[in-house]
């Protein structure tokens, strides 16, 4: 399952990579279109940070995470770097945990 | 172009491709954390390569969200890229086959090199591939890193690398967020995707609260521009 996600992933990347050089412009500048994909990225990644801060299967958790993600939100204030804004998340939830305060 | 331009390209290609690497550390340590094999892992920093899908996929899977689920945001995360190649092959005066291997490194980071450099189509050319090649050997390199490096820790959540995850998606729409428009369509994304998940079966209140983020960016674009 993970394979079939893995090379099925990765091929319809590579085509909507080929796609901007080989498709005509006009499909890929119409005003419609634009419209749409231009907000694609912000609410995809948006509502990813939300899912994976509280998913746990199917149900709605409130643990480390929501700590880890504020703490990211702060380094991502003060212009961290992107893996020092990761390993800060990290860190917060990991020292939280080892320290009982954090479920 | 002279020696002092050419450098400072190949400068700029490196240090982008350096931090790069680093990033693609988290992704495979994540990746491998969240029930990936290590060949997995570095098959999609190889195949796919574009770091916001790849993280995408992952996430998707580690929360069960079932393969067609993955697939289909990695793949709606991959459209901009369509558009950075649309913006590319003038400036990169490709044809024929050598489109193809064009397109694979066509990302974020190389768009934005060859851009910078617009009005000089050679010295677009190099940045758009020294940054390219560079992000390419140095994010395999890195994921291959993370990922054996997390293959040797235990539980990840001991290691806060489910804290990780969305701290990384995070970072990756932080510099997005330029307009109002924007901060309210992610503000409107985020709280859908927590109300989702207490209501949907896993994976599909990505892709719904994707869905009214869009939406909702729409109508209030269009209002901005009847104003």
């Amino acid at each position: 399952m993970i394979w079939t996600a893995v090379i099925a992933g990765s091929l319809a990347c590579y085509l909507l990579k080929v796609a901007g050089y080989t498709l005509p412009d006009r499909l890929l500048t119409a005003p419609a279109m634009q419209r749409v994909t231009v907000f694609i990225p912000v609410a995809l990644l948006a509502a990813l940070v939300g899912v994976q801060t509280v998913a746990d299967g199917a149900a709605v958790t409130i643990d480390a995470r929501v700590a880890g993600l504020l703490a990211a939100v702060i380094a991502l204030i003060l212009r961290a770097p992107f893996l020092v804004v990761v390993l800060v998340a990290a860190g917060v939830a990991a020292g939280g945990r080892a320290l009982g305060w954090l479920p | 172009m002279t020696m002092d331009q050419r450098r400072a390209i190949l400068a700029d290609a490196l240090g982008v491709g350096l931090a790069a690497g680093a990033y693609a550390i988290s992704f495979g340590a994540i990746s491998v954390a969240s029930g990936l094999t290590v060949l997995q892992t570095q098959a999609l920093s190889v195949l796919m390569f574009t770091g916001a899908s790849q993280f995408a996929l992952v996430g998707v899977l580690a929360a069960g969200g079932g393969a067609f689920v993955a697939v289909a945001t990695a793949a709606l995360l991959g459209t901009r890229n369509g558009f950075y190649g649309l913006h590319m092959a003038p400036l990169l005066g490709m044809r024929g086959w050598r489109r193809l291997p064009t397109a694979q490194v066509t990302i974020d980071e190389s768009t934005a090199m060859a851009v910078r450099h617009e009005g000089n189509p050679r010295d677009a050319r190099l940045a758009f591939w020294s940054t390219g090649l560079a992000i390419f050997i140095l994010w395999n390199l890195g994921t291959l890193l993370g990922a054996l490096g997390a293959g040797l820790i235990g539980d990840p959540g001991t290691y806060g690398l489910d804290a990780a995850i969305p701290a990384a998606f995070l970072a990756l729409l932080w510099p997005r967020l330029t307009t109002t428009i924007m901060r309210t369509v992610a503000a409107v994304s985020v709280v859908a995707g927590v109300a989702l998940t207490a209501v949907l079966p896993a994976g599909t209140p990505v892709l719904l609260a994707g869905a009214i983020g869009v939406a909702c960016g729409i109508v209030l674009s269009r209002r901005e521009s009847d104003a």
